[in-house]
């Protein structure tokens, strides 16, 4: 393994994350909190430490699939351990377990938090948790790519491919720099966008500021004990369109910049997340008719809802707990459908289950015709057997992953329904649950040793399994072979 | 530049690296998914999986936006197919590979009629090196600049040398027109100045006119002649280029073939070479076709371990040069360290003709590299710069110029005229200037200076 390339991109992981660490100082300054001197302090940190790792370039700077997952598993592990420690310096959340948890939950977009009341929080604070979700939901290693000195003979593909959200990573330009300034500037455009619309509706330029994160980078951090119950029509709508647009793959916007209008509009993926969406607003609106005082507010909380839970996003403008049975289960269900790959968002991904069905589509078949050949076809390409094997695979960790954590965190004695929601949200970085982890509670409830297992989760969700599971797999880290 | 490379096979691999690296942004097309697979996770370049002479392909390889297209497939019909069809599709620029023989004479009619702007036959570009290697058989390795009015000579220093023993700076040309600027001592190489000491087994590049080197070879008592016989064993389209280019020179060819058919095809075309139908790796065949008393002998079949075997064998035999084909083996270093004197490696010839018609056209669109040689396993760099109207370092003195270390200025050509450089000559518009260096990645004339 290339250890020395492996520093390298910590280091400027942290020197990185040290930067943006003075935007929530700046917050503090602004409101005048001392808290703000914290982000301050770690922000120094940060830079000081990625200096010490490394200052030199390597000489060598190929990176193999192994260094590239290991590097952005480690990476992430890196940004989330600094990431936490200005919560604790300011003693907002003393112990390091919950710090941990908040910030790996903010990094990963998922949005559960431990917090009681996330209102006695400083201002800089809650701006940091919500920055978060903007780092991560494009990616530290890809914004690094996207400015770090691009190396020679660089196989930095390799570290895209293990950051990168779906069953198969494709550049829309030659160079992988390129690539990752496209999506960064498509990132930062619509985030813009989205900043000045809520900003236009009325709200106030510190809320506007944290919910665009949050519906940008899919996360979920409310700055309201609420959630996003007190905003105004306008502003939840702005919100649902938001999220649902951070949803779709970032290929579509990019087709769309190109003027290849039909090749965006046919892809399937889009189409399907789409008529999910829709689907599901359907069901919901009709199951819970009746129980708000309009048709259109029944139907702006039930878009909410379904474009906060399908995006993994998490916001809530009510409490969907108190929802009938149905209604609740097709939001599980979305929980583990997901957003779209190569968006911001988390899940199984449109792609996969699409995939997946077309799988058991052609399995049929080749029962009815055991003789029958038949490539499966996507977006009028067919599907190489490597990604189908990726796909198959990735079902079946997903799965082993899931049960195993439930088994563990049901060690604390929760409903079955709490803790199945508990653990299909973080692992799909979605953020709220059901039942004792719901819209309107938090995850303080769990003991330290199961937080640590749904920190576990956020990060092998986040990173899409492999690159956590690589962490743990003893070759990895020999030195001979 | 936006490039597209059609074919990913030795030459199209090759291509790919070297383009990425001087930061143009290449698309790689090619059937094999798998081949796409290894090469996209190996380098910076885009892969599309298809077939390139398909519009439909090529326009997902963005085409429209393309400056190049470089087709290096193994058919030479797709390769021409693809760059009629990627011109006709966006008035670029096309490259294409053809090796078929058949093709050789017409080469210029369909050039020009299919509207490609280069056409390269990887074998005789080998044969042509090959024969350039026997004609002077001293030189290890021969580069050229200024379109062949300057080469770059790379040759051992042989133990009986008047040079062995002289400091540099006491080795001069006639009219101090020759500079020798890379030494390469058990493995280490350096740019040497004036008071490098000269042993005997140094192995030195020089850089003269190739008048001035024969000269210069001939007063240090280097024989130069070009050789008279050689011997080649292996009867492949390369051998054949090149048996037909050393008749002409009147060089006495012998040909080892082991297939019959071949052997009558050779024979057919070429009247005047003696061609043995045998096996070239049979010792006694060797001895008995009197490869002791040839001067030079050349490896040329298509397995590369049977060629470097062969020649290791034959170095001891022959008495002035030894030529041997690498195809596709990759432990260059390897192969270097057994000392086999001459090497040829077809597939880098293809892809540094075609790089140096990439860089031609990167000059006119502002960078100025005009010929880029990888000498020594990479590790030096020898670079032909155009100086422009604007550039800022003209008529400074190159003395008073801060270059980074291990930055030579070996040459200037000014209007034909060689100069090496003293501390008192200056670059003026319209000169072209030999650099030679350690580092890589030059790509202005400006890159010489040290930054800080």
């Amino acid at each position: 393994m290339n250890r020395k390339m492996l520093r390298y991109v910590i280091s400027w992981v942290l020197k990185v994350e040290g930067i943006l660490m003075f935007l929530p100082a700046l917050t503090g300054a602004i409101y005048r909190e001392r808290q703000g001197l914290a982000y301050v302090l770690c922000g120094l940190l940060c830079i000081g430490v990625g200096f010490l790792l490394c200052w030199r370039k390597p000489e060598n700077m190929e990176i193999y699939p192994r260094d590239g997952f290991v590097a952005v598993a480690l990476s992430w592990v890196v940004l989330s351990v600094f990431g936490c420690l200005p919560f604790m310096v300011t003693g907002e959340i003393p112990s390091f377990i919950d710090a941990l948890f908040e910030i790996v939950s903010g990094f990963t977009t998922t949005g559960s938090s431990i917090l009681v009341d996330v209102e006695a929080v400083s201002y800089a604070s809650l701006f940091w948790r919500s920055f978060s979700h903007w780092i991560g939901g494009m990616g530290v290693l890809v914004f690094i790519l996207a400015i770090l000195p691009a190396g020679k003979g660089g196989s930095l593909m390799n570290l895209m491919k293990a950051e990168s959200p779906g069953p198969s990573v494709s550049k829309f330009v030659p160079r992988v720099r390129g690539t990752a300034k496209i999506l960064y500037q498509i990132y930062i455009a619509m985030t813009i966008v989205l900043i000045a619309s809520l900003l236009i509706s009325g709200m106030s330029l510190f809320e506007s500021l944290t919910l665009s994160f949050g519906a940008a980078g899919t996360g979920g951090f409310a700055v309201l004990s609420s959630g996003c119950a007190e905003y105004t029509a306008a502003q939840q709508w702005i919100l649902t369109i938001g999220m649902i647009l951070f949803g779709v793959n970032f290929n579509f916007y990019y087709l769309v910049l190109c003027r290849k209008l039909k090749a965006a509009v046919t892809s399937r993926e889009v189409q399907a997340y789409l008529l999910i969406i829709l689907a599901a607003i359907a069901g919901i609106t009709v199951d819970i008719y009746g129980m708000y005082p309009t048709l259109g507010e029944t139907v702006r909380h039930a878009a909410f809802q379904v474009g906060s839970i399908i995006t993994t996003t998490g916001y809530a403008t009510t409490d969907f707990n108190l929802w009938p049975q149905f209604s609740k289960t097709i939001l599980l269900l979305l929980m583990f459908v997901g957003a779209c790959a190569g968006s911001t968002g988390g899940g199984i991904k449109v792609s996969r289950i699409l995939i997946l069905l077309k799988t058991v589509k052609k399995e049929l078949h080749s029962i009815v015709h055991p003789r029958s050949i038949r490539k499966i076809q996507f977006d009028g390409h067919a599907v190489e057997h490597e990604v189908l094997r990726a796909v198959n695979v990735f079902l079946t960790v997903y799965m082993t992953i899931f049960a195993l954590s439930l088994l563990l965190v049901s060690v604390d004695e929760y409903s079955l329904e709490t803790n199945f929601s508990a653990v299909a949200a973080t692992l799909n970085n979605i953020g709220p649950g059901l039942d004792q982890v719901g819209p309107m509670s938090n995850f303080s409830c769990y003991s330290p040793f199961s937080k640590l297992v749904l920190i576990f989760d956020m990060l092998a969700g986040r990173l899409e399994l492999f690159p956590m599971l690589i962490l743990f797999y003893p070759s990895t880290w020999k030195k001979r072979g | 530049m936006q490039i597209i490379i059609v074919g990913c096979g030795k030459v199209g691999t090759a291509l790919a690296v070297q383009l990425s690296q001087e930061d143009n942004n290449v698309t790689v097309v090619d059937k094999d998914s798998t081949v796409i697979r290894n090469i996209t996770s190996m380098y910076d370049v885009m892969g599309i999986v298809g077939n390139g002479a398909s519009y439909g392909t090529l326009k997902e390889a963005d085409i429209e936006h393309a400056d190049l297209l470089i087709a290096v497939s193994r058919s030479d019909e797709l390769n021409l197919l693809c760059c009629v069809i990627a011109h006709q599709a966006a008035k670029c620029h096309t490259i294409a590979r053809v090796r078929n023989s058949v093709y050789r004479e017409e080469r210029e009619f369909i050039r020009r009629e299919l509207g490609l702007s280069m056409i390269i036959n990887p074998e005789f570009a080998a044969a042509q090196e090959m024969a350039r290697l026997l004609r002077f058989p001293t030189a290890i390795e021969i580069d050229s600049f200024s379109k062949g009015r300057i080469e770059m000579l790379r040759f051992k220093v042989p133990p009986a040398s008047r040079l062995v023993g002289m400091q540099l700076k006491d080795v001069s040309g006639p009219r101090n027109d020759l500079l020798i600027c890379v030494a390469e001592r058990n493995g280490e190489v350096v740019i040497p100045d004036g008071n490098y000491r000269i042993d005997a087994n140094d192995s030195l590049s020089l850089l003269a006119t190739p008048k001035t080197a024969s000269g210069f070879f001939r007063k240090i008592g280097v024989k130069t002649n070009q050789v008279h016989s050689t011997m080649i064993v292996g009867g492949g389209e390369t051998t054949y280029y090149l048996a037909a280019i050393l008749l002409r020179m009147g060089i006495h060819v012998t040909i080892i073939e082991k297939n019959r058919e071949r052997c009558e095809v050779l024979s057919e075309h070429l009247q005047d070479a003696t061609i043995i139908c045998g096996d070239g790796s049979d010792q006694e065949l060797l001895k008995e076709e009197n490869l002791e008393n040839m001067e030079s002998f050349v490896a040329c079949t298509d397995m590369d371990e049977e060629n470097i075997i062969l020649s290791l064998y034959a170095k001891d035999k022959v008495s002035k040069k030894v030529v041997t084909k690498i195809n596709h083996l990759n432990f260059n270093d390897v192969i270097h360290s057994l000392n086999l004197d001459s090497l040829v490696y077809p597939k880098y010839i293809t892809a540094e003709t075609i790089l140096q018609y990439v860089r031609a056209m990167k000059n006119s669109m502002g960078s100025n590299v005009e010929t880029l040689y990888k000498l020594m396993d990479d590790r030096v760099e020898a670079l032909e710069f155009i100086i422009r109207e604007n550039c800022p370092l003209q008529n400074i003195t190159l003395e008073s110029m801060k270059t980074k270390k291990n930055v030579l200025v070996a040459c200037i050509n000014r209007r034909g005229r060689i100069i090496i450089p003293g501390g008192q000559d200056s670059f003026r518009a319209g000169d072209s200037v030999i650099v030679v260096t350690t580092h890589t990645g030059l790509e202005n004339i400006e890159d010489i200076l040290d930054e800080k």
